[in-house]
């Protein structure tokens, strides 16, 4: 059908106005604070624990360390990413080769590949998928390239010089060790549980840390469990259905603090404030929740971060032949698993700078 | 570009002339909807004896009625706008990630600047602008709407992680976060909930009561016969995903006072529960066909399942698998009713 080729004016008018929304939204994508005088920097950037580096400060031979990462589609991955960053740059002797991120299993063995045939002198790879990436691990170290494997273990040990991670048992562990302390001289005491994705083996650990924990206090029992997908949207829809079906509970272990955000809305929003809640990862949110003290958020327990940073310091290490200062043994050791600590009140300022947004 | 139509989508016009207004004649009589409607009902008292057995004390409370209806209300937005683009013979496969890069382009640092209405208006213009383009590419562009959509879910995730940088973005306006807490409730009835039925509303009145939802159906029943009997398709088409972008953007509004933050991981998966609620409300995948009401019927038996599921305290491995078997219940059952009366 032929159309007036000539715009209505109405058209016109409507052109308009979509043009100038469309200026006004694009000025809107900014995430960047408006910077007022001189506020920390620690929003963005300040993400890493600079406490002592574990070999020694001093400049020594220069290596170039590979790394390679999943890809940063969360904000605890992020924290990765930024850890591993800014702790190369304190080294005059170190040069950071980054890849771009993957969770496909075979991009990122062709980024390793690549990262192989540049001929770092070590790497540090945090595979998408553990058991998927050992080939290639395997592979590395066969050509003389030391390997720190940081966090999703690879199936063979021999594709890796050193593994340092997280403890996923452990998190649960002192997740239910701190609500059993609180509350374990309360009669009938309740506690429910909003896990993680639940096909993880992850998820399945930190669920039996905690349910090992409690086993230590009889007088709590874990009335109710259901699984979020570590999404803001997920934890405030599960979160609303565990408040509908439990009317009375004292404890909740919420094991990640992004769907946390979501977990806080619901609570919120039903008005609830009877019971205690604990996180888990280590959010900067959650953690000024527990600094401000005034929601149900009383505690969360670490999955740190700044592991990327510590693997950097080994990858170094390794690479120039030295030792983790404070031990007695010549050699970094084959595998280093990190504390879940329990940040509360009382100590969240020293944990604030390595909070992840 | 038009649609392949098959002969058995030759009694458009049939459809056309039911749903004709007010005085108009009705060729045909309209119990085929009402059939179906009420064999949703029918799944949907049965879960509701369900729930009230294993919990009554808490499955029966006003509260969670709230519950129920305000977990439906966001995906409920999206699956008005999903019908009306379902009943013109298209697919939005991109309607998540539209809800995902609104909401995190309305709670941007420097959005949040502007309160309330910058919130609200950047999460409706975004809604709009991915439907826009999703619209000219379909009608203007010949693209099959499955390829277009799907190069928009694509892109809208992409430029979701883009602007968040995989971060959690928390909104701090209080009167966003105020609409979501129990103080706000009209009569008892969350604002989400108002929203949300004020969709429905306008939704039915648009595609049973205008010459907009005629032409909705007679482009998705026959879009040659529909050209040729004057209607310009190509607008017509614009205008469907124009309207299901505007749906996304009111749904991550929802969403924004909801949840109280954006994240480019929001609307997962939402494509799938806003498409499998229309077809099981009774819109025809194919086109020709759509009900507001089915669909309506759709979310809530939905949002039910996972309500009962969670007040029971069963795993999620068990929801998912009873969700499934639900579903194919729910549509054999449908059958079952429509071929009892000759009907399907």
């Amino acid at each position: 059908m032929p159309q007036n080729p000539i715009p209505s004016r109405r058209g016109l008018l409507f052109g308009t106005a979509a043009v100038s929304a469309g200026a006004l939204l694009t000025a809107c994508t900014s995430n960047e604070p408006k910077k007022t005088k001189d506020t920390e920097s620690t929003e963005n950037t300040g993400t890493t624990g600079d406490q002592a580096p574990i070999s020694g400060d001093k400049p020594g031979k220069a290596v170039t360390i590979g790394f390679a990462g999943p890809q940063a589609d969360h904000g605890w991955l992020n924290a990765i990413n930024d850890n591993a960053r800014s702790r190369a740059k304190k080294y005059d002797d170190v040069t950071l080769e980054i890849t771009e991120g993957s969770n496909d299993t075979a991009a990122q063995i062709g980024q390793v590949q690549t990262l192989i045939n540049k001929k770092v002198d070590v790497l540090v790879i945090l595979p998408a998928d553990g058991k998927a990436l050992t080939q290639i691990g395997l592979q590395a170290m066969r050509e003389g390239i030391p390997v720190i494997n940081l966090d999703r273990v690879f199936a063979s040990p021999q594709a890796y010089r050193c593994w340092i991670g997280g403890d996923n048992y452990g998190m649960g562990l002192n997740a239910g060790r701190y609500i059993g302390e609180r509350l374990k001289d309360k009669a009938d005491a309740k506690v429910i549980e909003l896990a993680g994705v639940d096909s993880l083996e992850l998820t399945k650990q930190r669920t039996q840390g905690f349910d090992d924990a409690l086993k230590n206090y009889p007088n709590i029992k874990k009335v109710a469990r259901q699984a979020a997908d570590f999404t803001v949207e997920s934890g405030q829809a599960k979160m609303a259905q565990l408040l509908q079906a439990q009317s009375r509970f004292d404890a909740l272990w919420n094991h990640d603090d992004d769907q946390g955000v979501g977990a806080l809305r619901a609570i919120a929003q039903a008005g609830r404030k009877d019971f205690l809640m604990v996180g888990g990862a280590g959010a900067k949110s959650a953690m000024d929740a527990i600094k401000a003290d005034d929601s149900v958020l009383k505690a969360t327990v670490l999955y740190p971060p700044t592991m990327a940073a510590s693997a950097i310091d080994i990858a170094r290490a390794v690479a120039q032949g030295k030792g983790i200062g404070g031990m007695s043994e010549l050699e970094i050791p084959a595998s280093i698993t990190l504390y879940s600590a329990v940040v509360t009140k009382d100590n969240v300022d020293q944990y604030l700078p390595t909070g992840f947004s | 570009m038009t649609q392949p139509s098959s002969p058995a989508q030759q009694d458009a016009p049939v459809d056309l002339a039911k749903t004709t207004a007010g005085g108009g004649r009705r060729i045909l009589p309209r119990p085929r909807a009402d059939v179906r409607n009420l064999s949703l009902l029918g799944v949907l008292a049965a879960l509701i004896v369900v729930g009230g057995v294993t919990r009554p004390e808490e499955f029966l409370a006003t509260s969670n009625l709230q519950l129920v209806l305000t977990q439906a209300s966001v995906i409920g937005v999206v699956t008005v706008g999903m019908t009306f683009v379902i009943t013109s013979g298209g697919i939005d496969l991109s309607v998540g990630a539209i809800v995902a890069l609104a909401s995190v382009w309305a709670t941007t640092v420097a959005t949040q600047e502007y309160g309330f209405a910058g919130i609200l208006f950047t999460a409706v213009a975004v809604g709009l602008g991915c439907g826009l383009v999703n619209g000219l590419l379909i009608a203007y562009g010949g693209m099959v709407p499955f390829i277009a959509t799907i190069a928009m879910l694509a892109s809208a995730r992409g430029l979701a992680l883009e602007i968040t940088d995989g971060k959690t973005q928390i909104v701090t306006v209080p009167s966003v976060l105020d609409l979501g807490v129990k103080d706000a409730h009209v009569l008892g009835v969350p604002p989400l909930v108002l929203v949300f039925a004020a969709v429905v509303v306008i939704g039915w009145l648009l595609l049973n009561r205008t010459t907009f939802g005629r032409r909705t159906l007679a482009v998705g029943g026959n879009a040659e016969a529909a050209r040729l009997a004057g209607i310009d398709v190509r607008r017509q088409r614009l205008g469907l995903y124009l309207l299901s972008g505007l749906c996304c953007g009111i749904a991550a509004f929802m969403l924004i006072v909801l949840s109280g933050s954006g994240q480019n991981t929001n609307g997962n998966l939402y494509e799938l529960d806003a498409i499998a609620a229309a077809i099981i409300g009774g819109t025809l995948l194919s086109g020709g066909r759509g009900t507001i009401v089915g669909s309506v019927l759709g979310v809530l038996i939905f949002t039910t399942i996972t309500n009962i599921f969670a007040l029971n305290n069963l795993e999620s491995a068990v929801q998912q698998i009873a969700k499934g078997a639900i579903i194919v219940a729910a549509v054999l059952i449908q059958h079952r009713t429509l071929r009892g009366r000759g009907d399907g």
